[in-house]
């Protein structure tokens, strides 16, 4: 553990610039009452990032501040609090930065819903697609000529 | 519109914004508590001799929180500036040493002066949670009402003091005088 | 001396490679054979001149020459000569000039391989490629000179990025530059169809090959980089979405895509449009990772240093050969436009669907890899965008992907009939579902779980739908048909198997892991997922370059009383010269489970130490899947279909096997 690593981010942007910057992983000795605890430990701290990294969750940085977040997300959970209650206590304090999960809002609405409107209207267009083809009028001569020329490849694919 | 011009369109909309993101730095968060009450807190003075302090001491009054540790090359920067506040009594400075040592600290402080009026010692960095510290140094101005009217990430410049803190507290001050 | 005369070579390669970008292309519109035959010489001349550059260096790096500013930067005299070679590409500079190398290779070997395509059309290939290598070129002589010199010249190198000393990413970088560079190849085969407005069914087949080599670069480049990540970070993960893994992975989701889109072209003359896009978005996304790991826009683990200088010009360059490719296809693809007739359920729509699983896929990581940028440049809110968001999206949308493949590779082209896969599927469903039931149960130390259910069931159900597929195109099981199917299917099966071998050790490793991070004092026997860890304490040991302390564990099968132990050596190393701790894990590695540990702290003297434990069950099935879509794609690439000159068998005798041009560009 050493020290600079909590010095001001205009530093440590002068510093973090080698290639690969995170080097030893740290290891603490954790123990829970139960296994419900633990899995919420560790989910939290692989969702919440460490704010001194360069892009890191809160397990794999070996940064001082990481460590302190650490023990204090095991402190809430340990003592009992809940997911979201350890998750809106990081976010009142370091922003909706911390979190590697973001939550829905309008902000973040296109982030979430893109990617499954791309697939839809990917589908809509096949289907439309498809239906539009398999009706076409029979191809053109030119046309056949070429699909006789494939034909060879067809008999084995 | 030829439908094999969006590839192009979208293209267009990408390179712009990696061209914005260039300006950009994404390493300066907004803290959140920009605008709400400054967590309040109570810890001891930095040993051997300083006393104990508590923020609500400084209800009523605009009040700067430094957060600064001997360990902190950035901070032995700014430190002159602080020092020049200090002499010239525009407000007062609480200084929070954040998980230093305290004979370090204190010897730090003989050697490079102290601008502090009183300073909290957080051995184990609770408070600096609290105030979502991620960089040292950090300095937050508080109002009258115990509000977090300012942050700043790293080293205070000059042009900083001049063109941000000083109107604003001169604005603070002002607000219910 | 030697540098400066790299920086030579390096000058005249970008003279040489205008030469191949402006006289072969306006020779083949003006018809003017000689400037045509420009081609293939000049592509010769820049491999040779790059090659000199790289040697230049290669030779710095191996005397040690520090008054080479890179060098000294990357280098140290008691580094391992292997790491003094690889040295050569661990920092920016470098690893431009490793890029522009492969580049250049990946010309010669189009120069050399492309004999039976038409000239001019190779003219036009090597002329596309040859501007990006300008592009390359410029870069590296305006802003990242490798052979600047330092004066006055340091006595000693600051030595290479500790992490960076390994075997795994000694060989990463150059796989993956193979990979993303060669999608350059199935790009300028698509800008100079587009220059040429003409694209035929040969012309796919032509490309197939070539982007089927360097798919396969990628997938391994990508697959050690993930292994690398696994034993040298210390943390066990194998995937950590950072936006440097996301560059690398986006061309490859891109380039899988192009696969089976010009499959659909070479074959049926269909998606011609499509295929093309494709094939200029796979390297627009590499050159758009390039702009991500070196100008600094997002935040990564992996980035190398950044200066805005940099940024701005890979973003013009990236304009000009983007913007001016996607303009081109705007302005010519809509004569591109065929009219393949096909029925809602057949081969077609199949690839179509793959097509939009795969797009949506690279979207997602697009959107969330840049979304922290978009929000902050619109209203200056910071926020994350990491594993949960990705592996939710890839969960979501990855499940059907891996119902469709396997259905996908049992339909025929233009119509199939329901009536045919309800006589093969069932077989199958019911296999998968029944694998994917039992399982679980057979897991008798872990509660049953649910997650690894369905992706057994999703993986069997690849695996076996890949063997039908296999089949159904040789037309049955006997030995004739097997002989006589082409090489295409063979590699499109085992890629396709190797999906499912990744499915399985992804879902695996997700619900079977077991990680403890514990205190543990010399003579202490743990116990752990059946296996007792004895920690033996903690000795020091020395390196070539670093110093350490090696911790010893003996670890025995708990039950059964079985003799056999075996001994891992965690360390914690400091380099000599950058004295940052390092973790090397030690792993004992097999194919249904990998032990792994890690040593932690000392914290109490020397007896009492933070350890982390994992068992983590069939994660080497996850590089296994990957080496076999790997090798699918070399398989596929040797099919003898590809390489035939337009409508004549002559070009057989003449065309030399694709895998030897691939092999020639990796050298």
């Amino acid at each position: 553990m050493t020290r600079p690593a909590l010095m001001a981010p205009v530093m440590l942007a002068l510093l973090v610039t080698a290639a690969p910057g995170p080097a030893a992983a740290q290891v603490e000795a954790v123990n829970f009452e139960n296994a419900r605890q633990e899995d919420l430990y560790r989910d939290l701290i692989d969702e919440l990032r460490c704010l001194v990294c360069a892009n890191q969750s809160l397990s794999d940085s070996n940064a001082d501040l990481a460590a302190d977040l650490r023990a204090r997300v095991y402190e809430m959970v340990a003592g009992g609090q809940s997911r979201e209650a350890i998750i809106d206590y990081m976010v009142k304090r370091y922003g909706e930065y911390v979190l590697y999960r973001p939550r829905l809002s309008p902000a973040t609405a296109f982030l979430w819903f893109a990617p499954f409107a791309v697939a839809l209207a990917g589908f809509a267009l096949i289907f439309t697609m498809a239906k539009r083809r398999s009706r076409q009028p029979p191809c053109t001569a030119a046309q056949s000529q070429q699909a006789r020329a494939l034909l060879e490849d067809e008999r084995h694919w | 519109m030829n439908r094999f011009a969006i590839p192009l369109l979208a293209f267009v909309v990408v390179v712009a914004f990696l061209g914005v993101g260039l300006t950009l730095k994404p390493r300066e968060l907004p803290s959140p508590l920009l605008g709400k009450p400054a967590p309040a807190f109570e810890l001891p003075g930095l040993p051997p001799a300083r006393e104990a302090f508590s923020s609500a001491q400084m209800r009523g009054d605009v009040w700067l929180l430094n957060v600064w540790a001997s360990w902190c090359a950035a901070c032995r920067t700014e430190h002159p500036l602080l020092n020049r506040l200090a002499r010239a009594g525009t407000l007062r400075i609480v200084g929070l040493n954040y998980k230093d040592d305290a004979a370090d600290a204190d010897a730090w402080l003989q050697r490079f002066g102290n601008p502090y009026t009183h300073i909290a010692f957080d051995r184990h960095g609770r408070v600096g949670i609290e105030y979502g510290v991620y960089g040292v140094p950090e300095t937050y101005l508080i109002d009258r009402h115990g509000i977090i009217r300012f942050k700043h990430i790293g080293p205070l410049t000059p042009d900083i003091m001049q063109h941000r803190l000083l109107p604003l507290v001169e604005t603070l001050n002002g607000d219910s005088a | 001396m030697i540098p400066e005369l790299g920086h030579f070579a390096l000058i005249l390669a970008l003279l040489m490679a205008l030469l191949q970008a402006i006289l072969p292309l306006y020779g083949s519109f003006a018809n003017i054979p000689a400037w045509v035959a420009v081609a293939r010489p000049a592509a010769y001349g820049q491999l040779l001149l790059v090659a000199l550059a790289f040697a230049g260096l290669l030779y710095a790096f191996i005397h040690g020459d520090f008054s080479v500013a890179y060098v000294a930067n990357h280098s140290n005299s008691h580094l391992p000569l292997l790491y003094r070679i690889s040295g050569v590409w661990g920092g920016h500079e470098g690893s431009l000039l490793l890029w522009s190398l492969i580049l250049a290779l990946w010309s010669g070997a189009v120069a050399a391989f492309t004999r039976h395509i038409p000239d001019r059309i190779a003219a036009r290939i090597l002329s596309v490629m040859a501007m990006i290598s300008v592009g390359f070129f410029l870069f590296m002589l305006l802003t990242s000179n490798p052979f600047a010199r330092l004066i006055p010249a340091p006595a000693e190198g600051r030595d290479l990025n500790p992490l960076l000393q390994d075997i795994g990413l000694a060989i990463h970088p150059p796989m993956l530059y193979a990979g993303y560079v060669g999608f350059s190849v199935a790009f300028a085969f698509a800008v100079a169809a587009l220059l040429g407005g003409r694209l035929d069914a040969a012309w796919a087949r032509w490309a197939r090959p070539w982007t089927n080599i360097a798919w396969m670069f990628l997938t391994i480049g990508i697959a050690l980089g993930s292994w690398w990540a696994y034993y040298e970070l210390g943390w066990g993960g194998w995937w950590f979405w950072d936006p440097v893994e996301n560059a690398s992975f986006m061309p490859w989701l891109a380039g899988t895509a192009l696969l089976h889109s010009l499959a659909a072209t070479a074959s049926r003359g269909a998606f011609k449009a499509w295929t093309v896009l494709l094939a200029v978005c796979a390297f627009s996304l590499s050159l758009l990772g390039t702009f991500l790991v070196r100008s600094g826009v997002l935040t990564s683990v992996h980035a190398f240093a950044t200066d805005p200088a940099r940024g701005l010009f890979i973003l013009i360059f990236l304009g000009i050969v983007v913007g001016g490719s996607l303009a081109l296809y705007a302005w010519r693809a809509p004569a591109l436009a065929a009219h393949i007739r096909f029925a809602p359920l057949s081969r077609e729509t199949a690839l179509l669907i793959n097509n939009v699983f795969f797009g949506a896929l690279c979207f997602a990581v697009l959107t969330g890899t840049l979304y922290p940028l978009i929000l902050d440049a619109l209203s200056g809110a910071k926020i994350s965008v990491g594993e949960p968001y990705f592996n939710f999206l890839f969960a979501v949308i990855g499940a059907p992907l891996a119902l469709c493949i396997g259905v996908g590779a049992l339909l025929r082209w233009k119509r199939d009939h329901i009536a045919r896969l309800r006589r093969q599927l069932p077989a199958a469903a019911l296999v998968s579902v029944g694998a994917g039931l039992l399982w679980p149960l057979a897991m008798t130390h872990h509660p049953y779980s649910l997650n690894a259910g369905l992706g057994l069931a999703l993986g069997c159900w690849v695996m076996v739908s890949a063997l039908l597929g296999l089949r159904e195109r040789s037309g049955g099981w006997r030995w004739r048909n097997l002989a006589h199917t082409p090489r295409s299917v063979y590699g499109m099966t085992l890629a396709h198997f190797g999906v499912g071998v990744f499915i399985i050790g992804v879902t695996f490793t997700n619900a079977y892991s077991v990680e403890k991070d514990l205190r543990m004092a010399r003579g202490e026997t743990v116990h752990l997922a059946g296996y007792g860890f004895r920690f033996n304490g903690v000795s020091d040991h020395r390196g070539v370059n670093y110093d350490a302390a090696r911790g010893e564990l003996v670890v025995s099968k708990s039950a059964g009383g079985g003799r056999r132990t075996i001994a891992l050596y965690p360390e914690k190393r400091t380099y000599l010269v950058q004295k940052n701790p390092m973790t090397e894990a030690a792993i004992d590695a097999g194919l249904t489970r990998d032990l792994y540990v890690a040593l932690g702290e000392a914290l109490d003297g020397d007896q009492v130490w933070s350890v982390r434990i994992y068992y983590k069950p069939f994660i080497r099935w996850i590089w296994l899947g990957a080496l076999l879509m790997a090798g699918g794609g070399l398989v596929a690439a040797t099919d003898k279909r590809y390489r035939r000159r337009a409508r004549s068998a002559a070009g057989e005798a003449t065309a030399v096997p694709p895998q030897t041009a691939g092999q020639a560009a990796a050298g």
